[in-house]
């Protein structure tokens, strides 16, 4: 798999078009990774100039903000911005929301300022360019698909369309689950809950997330971030729906359309 | 004489109330003031456009059709009935006797308008009679779920019930008042309503009629004062409240949680070898993370618990209230203002002054850590709050004094931290292996 870190590409004086921030999800999960290199070779098959800050890329320290450990959180911001800076980072790209969250909003008050895209927004871009050709459409024939909305897209950054009209790419049917967009339910990982065991109560968040998307009947649960992916396959599996429901990514299933990646349904 | 004696006694009663009032709002004002310093000025064309659309126009409430709609007609219903009430206060201060339309009763087209606005108030009273019983309704016999939550038990239950209960109240002053006018006239004043009353006061006479129409002007009169009076103690100075609320609203993105300057300057120092740390003041006060009293929060958060007036919608759509947790984005709301009472009751029983009471806004009978940990930051609770308050603004400060004042984590999340000063991630592994995805 061909990939090129920043370091890479300063030591020969190239510019990579975008910065693909990885994130630790990405980086270090199994079930992510297949995200991080189904995006990757999008990337590569559309020859977009890209880079990876490789091993000089750190946490952006999301969840140790949202635990309310700004300690953390800020030590490792400024040493990514240092990073950042000191390449000339101007555009970035993750396939992780709580990334994205963080490096758009909380980023810029702290010496860094970049533009920043998730994924959904940037393949959507691709595709309303006309630069990416559906030639897989045996896979999804007939097959219906539920977007899970993350929260740190829709409700905290406001982009609900974007993940959706590349769904509608595929040649398949794209159904709602009973709270979606704006009241779109929470998977349980944010706010560091991912790292903790729940507070004692009825049911678990990511347990009533699934249920919404079993009640679509949708064979396929499309998420846009690493975390609901993991929140919702623990689900489904819990509910034994794992031979019936899958849950990718939406850079999975778009790479799958172009015949760069084949899923099993 | 008896005119004289009604215009005193009725001066007597709005400068009571006018001063009950001001000391109520006050309170209020001191309370919210005990809140830390932040600027909000600035964007004032983006501000006002979201206090107009939001709190004016009421756009956030639509999201909620069925409430949204009674919502509305009570909402102006209240605010037309303000013009009857203006000849109202005119007639109790000069002692006249619906001054405005002796004034304007031979101008055809002023006299069409005076008899159309009040028939328009009468109309919209009507229908404000609706929406109140529904209201009561759905909080009483169908129990909406989030009008029926554990935080509203005691007070906040009965301080729905009483504004609900004065909405009715009113109105019947209204009509008895207008009808009886309207009686003792022969409908001399066409007002449209009222005069489809009528016959239901056929068999009174004169005398007993102006008891009716005394009854109804001074009773509506002493309503609208008591409630100007109950307002700064009750969830429905939301109606005042919302406006200001609404406007020094956050205009960042939802995602967005402020970062602490304290925090950069000592990591600048930290990340810097050359640095030369600056002298300390030994009598500066010491810088505190995060919140646990109201002190520590901003205006903007003591505000905001202000405005809230217990609908719940934050409640029912929290994912760690729907499943079962402790966590209620309303009683975060409810907790603060409480607390903020409780230390303006202190400060004002001694003179303004603050006396430490050893309690905080984290548990004490307030906020417990249990609810703190258990919100995933999902921004629901804001995203429905038709008035722009944030829950999640106060969580995350009180979640940073547990963390970074108290020591107070999970272990998970300790582990957690450890390893991100660590390695750079919040799981054990290498940085050195970041790039190790490629190979799979």
């Amino acid at each position: 798999m061909q990939v090129k870190t920043y370091a890479e590409y300063a030591s020969t004086g190239e510019t990579p078009e975008v910065l693909f921030w990885v994130g630790c999800a990405g980086s270090f999960d199994q079930r992510a990774q297949k995200v991080t290199r189904s995006f990757v070779k999008i990337l590569n098959h559309l020859n977009i100039r890209f880079a990876v800050l490789g091993t000089e890329e750190s946490c952006t320290g999301d969840p140790a903000k949202r635990a309310g450990n700004e300690f953390v959180f800020q030590m490792l911001a400024l040493q990514n911005i240092e990073v950042m800076n000191t390449y000339g980072v101007k555009r970035i790209v993750t396939t992780c929301p709580h990334c994205f969250n963080i490096l758009k909003n909380e980023y810029p008050s702290l010496g860094g300022n970049y533009e920043v895209i998730h994924h959904s927004t940037f393949l959507q871009k691709l595709i309303d360019e006309g630069r990416i050709k559906i030639t897989d459409t045996a896979t999804f024939k007939g097959k219906k698909i539920t977007y899970h909305d993350s929260c740190y897209l829709g409700r905290a950054n406001e982009i609900y369309e974007a993940p959706r009209k590349v769904l509608e790419e595929l040649d398949a049917e794209l159904v709602e689950m009973k709270s979606c967009r704006t009241k779109g339910l929470c998977c349980g990982a944010g706010g560091a809950q991912m790292f903790k065991e729940d507070e004692k109560g009825t049911k678990r968040i990511n347990i009533a997330r699934t249920e919404e998307a079993l009640e679509t009947n949708a064979q396929i649960v499309a998420a846009a971030c690493p975390f609901c992916n993991t929140m919702i396959t623990d689900g489904v599996k819990s509910k034994e729906k794992q031979q019936d429901v899958k849950v990718f990514d939406i850079a999975e299933l778009l790479a799958a359309g172009q015949g760069l990646e084949t899923i099993s349904l | 004489m008896f005119t004289i004696l009604q215009i005193v006694l009725f001066i007597v009663l709005c400068v009571t109330a006018g001063f009950l009032a001001y000391k109520g709002y006050l309170r209020v004002y001191k309370n919210i003031m005990l809140g830390k310093s932040e600027d909000l000025s600035g964007d004032s064309s983006e501000r006002l456009k979201n206090m107009l659309l939001i709190a004016f126009g009421q756009k956030k409430m639509f999201k909620n059709i069925t409430p949204a709609v009674l919502h509305l007609l009570i909402y102006v219903g209240f605010v037309i009935t303000q013009i009857e009430l203006i000849e109202v206060f005119i007639d109790g201060l000069t002692g006249s006797h619906r001054i405005v339309f002796h004034a304007v009763k031979d101008i055809p087209a002023l006299r069409f308008l005076y008899v159309f606005t009040i028939s328009s108030i009468e109309v919209m009273s009507v229908f404000v009679f609706i929406a109140t019983v529904a209201f009561l309704c759905r909080r009483w016999i169908l129990k909406v779920p989030r009008l029926n939550k554990p935080e509203l038990k005691g007070f906040p239950v009965m301080d729905a019930t009483i504004i609900l209960v004065s909405e009715i109240y009113l109105l019947a002053c209204i009509f008895s008042m207008n009808t009886a006018d309207m009686a003792l006239h022969n409908g001399e004043y066409g007002f449209f309503v009222s005069n489809l009353l009528m016959p239901a006061f056929a068999g009174f006479g004169e005398t007993a009629l102006h008891v009716f129409e005394r009854t109804g002007w001074w009773g509506h009169m002493l309503g609208v004062l008591a409630l100007l009076v109950y307002l700064p103690y009750s969830k429905h100075l939301h109606i005042l409240l919302a406006f200001p609320n609404t406007y020094f609203g956050r205009l960042q993105p939802k995602g967005y949680i402020s970062n602490m300057p304290e925090i950069t300057k000592e990591i600048k120092l930290m990340m810097d070898p050359s640095a030369v740390p600056p002298p300390v003041d030994a009598n500066a006060a010491p810088v505190k993370f995060g919140a646990k009293d109201v002190f520590d929060l901003t205006w903007k958060n003591l505000l905001d618990a202000y405005t809230c007036t217990e609908c719940g919608r934050c409640t029912a759509a929290c994912p760690a209230n729907q499943t079962g947790k402790l966590l209620s984005p309303r009683k975060i709301m409810m907790d603060t203002r409480d607390r903020m009472e409780e230390v303006g009751r202190i400060k004002a029983a001694n003179n303004g002054v603050w006396i430490d009471d050893g309690k905080s806004l984290i548990e004490n009978n307030y906020i417990t850590v249990e609810e703190l940990r258990a919100c995933t930051t999902c921004n629901a609770c804001v995203e429905e709050c038709p008035i722009m308050i944030s829950p999640l603004e106060i969580i995350v400060e009180l979640r940073r004094n547990l963390v970074m004042e108290e020591s107070n984590a999970p272990a998970e999340w300790n582990g957690m931290f450890t390893a991100m000063e660590n390695n750079g991630a919040p799981w054990q592994f290498s940085q050195q292996d970041r790039l190790n995805w490629k190979n799979g």
